[in-house]
Parts: structure tokens; C-alpha cells; sequence
């Protein structure tokens, strides 16, 4: 029973990390492109992105689950997203607003003084941003990323609530189905085991940057 | 004919004029220090010549041509701006050293990222990163910092910062090179090293323009001093007449302010 347990559990766990990874590979650049957005110049582009980022904020991300999966169904008679695709809409949508925020707080930290000193070394914006903010952005951001990060981890559970298999699913299951509550309890472990995981990676991170103030 | 000609400078934040009328003009080899109290204009003067402002009024010139004028919207645009920039060099009163850099690094990279944009930069790749290596390691050594290549920043003294952030300006070889209260960041003991490179750089005729509140170094170094304030030039000559006799009251006030300190 333990192993066959074990074995379906693992399968969620898949989904959970699928869903995982494909959040952080489009979530994070998404996110860059959203905290330039809300530190914009223009005023025309800066306030609906704040605008979005307040909504996306304010609003339980099992709330936006729900409204990706069943909204443009009830606004406009589309066809239902397949459920994971809906459920990874709404986690990279939430994500990247969170992330820009950390982008915007990691870029705004950064004196003004740097830019400045290559602006009159000749360096062009994207230089600048590349050879000079970005690193020094990163080291300042991997704290509160990691937080995040593995927040995200914890999150993909609320994935359930419009039917993807995902871990927690996959423990319910049992207990509808034969009546035994120990694999729910069980899929913290794997929850424990991949946040150890990131935890160590980004605890590895934080060192690879500690050679620069 | 002056390596610098600034005319009819003028600069506004909002309604307020932090910068009237500026005139005056550089010589090639020259060193020119200002003076003047805080607010009266001179860090932002500096700041204008590097184009990290834009003036809203006069011209500037480098070499007889002229490089920005406000009437003419053509030296305005940014990449225009972003090259004329390379004829100053300026050195940050803190610093602005790239602290994920070695001494080494933050003095080539401005160079390398250049050398990039010259034509045959692929075919001659390892010869121009090395010349610029080279180039850097004999300017690094002149600031008396070769021990210090491999180090980073916050490894360093404030005063070998500063001798590092000189190393970079000088490495574009501007034609003028700008310090923005280049010692007022640093603890007493350490402005010595400081301004024992700037007199040096002065003794081998580099044409500079120095912000100071070092009222002896102005008198030692300067070939020319500036009195501004509140955002003019009140005063312009050698360093015995502006600092031992100068002709305008305001002058005066503000020297026998720093001789009382």
C-alpha cells in the first residue's frame, strides 16, 4: 500500500513541479517587463500596470484561478482552457506581478551614482543595465526571491480548485476513495523535501555573491 | 584656442535658476578649481559638462566645436550626448566604483565595451583587450595601487577607492578631466593620497576642472580658481588674487567663513 501510495503521489508531484517550473520560466521574465512598466516615465503606461499589479495583489490567487478557468467561458462563450493550462495562466500571471515588485524594490536600491558613473564612462542604457545594475540587482533580490520562490511551491497546491492533479489531488484521492487520511499527511514530506532542496540552492546563491558589497 | 568654452551656461530645476550665465574658458593643460559654498552651483556646473544634466541655456564647446548648444536640438538627442560625454571624465565625490569588479576590471571595462563598437574588433579581439589591459595595469601602477588589481572595492580604503575611480576616468583619455569634491567623502587621513595624485596629474599638465573645499590645494594646484555663488560666477583670476585678494565682498565673506573653521 505504502508503495503504491508513494508511486501515485510521485505523479502528482510531477505536475506540481511541471507546474512549478513552467510558472518560474515565464514568470520571471514577465515579471522584469512589469516592474520596467511601473517604473516607466510615462504616465499612460505606469498607472494601468500599478493598476493591474493592485488587482493581481488584492485578490486571492484561488479567486484568479477560478476566473481564468471558467471567465472567458461566462464573458465571451469560449471554449474551456485544458485545466492545467488555465491553472499555469493564472500562476504566471500572479507570480510575475509579485516578482515585479521584487525587481522594482532590487532596481530602485541601486544608487543612482552607478548609472551615472557609466553614463559618463560612454556606456549606452543596455550596458549599463547589463554590465553594471543587473548583477549587483540579483545579489540584492535572491532573499526575497527565495521567499517567493518556495511560496510558489506551496501555492501550485491551490491548483486543485479547478481540477488539476496535482499532489494534494492525488492524496485526496485516497481518502475518497479507500478512506484513509495518511497520504495527504504524507505529501508534505515531498513539499519539506523540495523546499530543502531550493532552500540549499538559494542559501549556495547568496554565497556565489558574497564576494561583492 | 581654449580646449573648453562655456557660454551663457544656464540651468533651472523647476522655477528655480541654480545656474546663470556661466562663462569661462579652459586652456589645454590648464587646472581650474571652484570654489563656493554648497547650493551655489558648482556640482551642478560639473554635472551639466558631463551631460548628466542637460542645461537649458548657452553653449558648450570642446576644441573649438561646438558640442552642445541649447538653440540647437540636433546635440541634444542621446547617442549624440553619449559621445561627447567621452571628452570629460569625471571623478564622483563617493566614488561609484562597480563593486562587482576588481580594481582591474572597473578600469577596463568603459575600454572594452568601446573596442567593441571599432571596426576589425573580432579579427584583432586578443590584441585590443590586452593593450587595454596593459594600458590600464601602467595607470593603475602610477596610482600606486598594482598590489590592489585583483582586489575588490569594498576591500579597498576610501582613498585607494578614489585612486581607482581616478585610474577609470583617465583610462578614456578625456580632454578634460572633472573632480566633484573628489576628497569630501573621505576621512581626514586619507585625502593626503588623493590630492598627491591630482598634483601630479596637474604636474604632468592634464587639463582639469576641480569642485573643492581644499582652500590650500585650490592655492597650490589651480593655475585658475572660480568663486561661484548662488549659481553665478562672482569671481575669476589667478589663485593669489581670488584667495588672498579678491575684489568682491561675497568672496571675502566666504574665505574668512572657512579661515574662522
Amino acid at each position: 500500500m505504502f508503495w503504491t501510495v508513494t508511486l501515485s503521489l510521485l505523479q502528482g508531484m510531477g505536475i506540481t513541479v511541471k507546474l512549478f517550473c513552467l510558472t518560474l520560466l515565464f514568470a520571471l521574465p514577465l515579471g522584469l517587463l512589469i516592474s520596467f512598466g511601473s517604473m516607466s516615465r510615462l504616465a499612460a503606461l505606469r498607472y494601468p500596470i500599478k493598476a493591474i499589479i493592485w488587482a493581481i495583489r488584492g485578490t486571492p490567487l484561488m479567486l484568479q484561478l477560478i476566473v481564468v478557468y471558467y471567465g472567458p467561458g461566462l464573458l465571451f462563450g469560449w471554449d474551456l482552457l485544458p485545466r492545467f493550462m488555465a491553472a499555469l495562466v493564472a500562476f504566471v500571471i500572479n507570480y510575475a506581478c509579485y516578482f515585479s515588485e521584487i525587481y522594482r524594490g532590487g532596481i530602485e536600491s541601486i544608487p543612482v551614482g552607478q548609472q551615472e558613473a557609466g553614463k559618463v564612462l560612454g556606456m549606452t542604457k543596455p550596458q549599463i543595465f547589463f554590465k553594471v545594475t543587473l548583477l549587483q540587482v540579483i545579489k540584492r533580490i535572491v532573499p526575497p526571491m527565495g521567499n517567493e520562490i518556495i511560496t510558489l511551491v506551496k501555492d501550485t497546491s491551490l491548483a486543485r480548485i479547478i481540477g488539476v492533479y496535482e499532489i494534494i489531488w492525488s492524496g485526496q484521492a485516497y481518502t475518497k476513495s479507500a478512506g484513509i487520511i495518511w497520504p495527504l499527511f504524507y505529501t508534505g514530506v515531498f513539499y519539506l523535501i523540495f523546499n530543502g532542496a531550493l532552500t540549499i540552492l538559494f542559501g549556495r546563491i547568496e554565497r556565489k555573491l558574497s564576494y561583492f558589497r | 584656442m581654449p580646449v573648453l568654452e562655456v557660454r551663457k551656461l544656464q540651468k533651472n530645476f523647476g522655477e528655480l535658476e541654480v545656474l546663470t550665465d556661466i562663462d569661462f574658458s579652459l586652456d589645454k593643460g590648464e587646472t581650474i578649481a571652484i570654489i563656493g559654498s554648497s547650493g551655489s552651483g558648482k556640482t551642478t556646473l560639473l554635472r551639466c559638462l558631463n551631460f548628466l544634466e542637460h542645461p537649458d541655456g548657452g553653449s558648450i564647446s570642446v576644441n573649438g566645436k561646438v558640442i552642445f548648444d541649447a538653440l540647437d536640438p540636433v546635440t541634444k538627442t542621446e547617442s549624440e550626448i553619449r559621445k561627447k560625454r567621452l571628452h570629460f571624465g569625471l571623478v564622483f565625490q563617493n566614488f561609484n566604483l562597480f563593486p562587482q569588479y576588481t580594481v582591474l576590471q572597473n578600469v577596463c571595462l568603459a575600454s572594452e565595451l568601446l573596442a567593441k563598437e571599432l571596426p576589425g574588433y573580432r579579427q584583432n579581439k586578443k590584441t585590443v583587450l590586452a593593450d587595454i589591459e596593459n594600458a590600464a595595469r601602467e595607470n593603475l601602477n602610477q596610482m600606486g595601487l598594482l598590489e590592489k588589481l585583483h582586489c575588490y572595492p569594498h576591500q579597498l580604503s576610501g582613498g585607494q577607492q578614489q585612486r581607482v575611480a581616478i585610474a577609470r576616468a583617465l583610462a578614456l583619455h578625456p580632454d578634460i578631466l572633472c573632480f566633484d569634491e573628489p576628497t569630501s567623502a573621505l576621512d581626514p587621513e586619507l585625502t593626503g593620497e588623493v590630492l598627491r595624485v591630482i598634483r601630479g596629474l596637474a604636474e604632468k599638465k592634464t587639463t582639469m576642472i576641480i569642485v573643492t573645499h581644499e582652500m590650500a590645494f585650490a592655492r597650490d594646484v589651480a593655475d585658475r580658481v572660480i568663486f561661484m555663488d548662488g549659481g553665478v560666477i562672482v569671481e575669476q583670476g589667478s589663485p593669489e588674487q581670488v584667495l588672498a585678494n579678491p575684489r568682491e565682498e561675497r568672496t571675502r565673506q566666504f574665505l574668512s567663513r572657512y579661515s574662522n573653521e
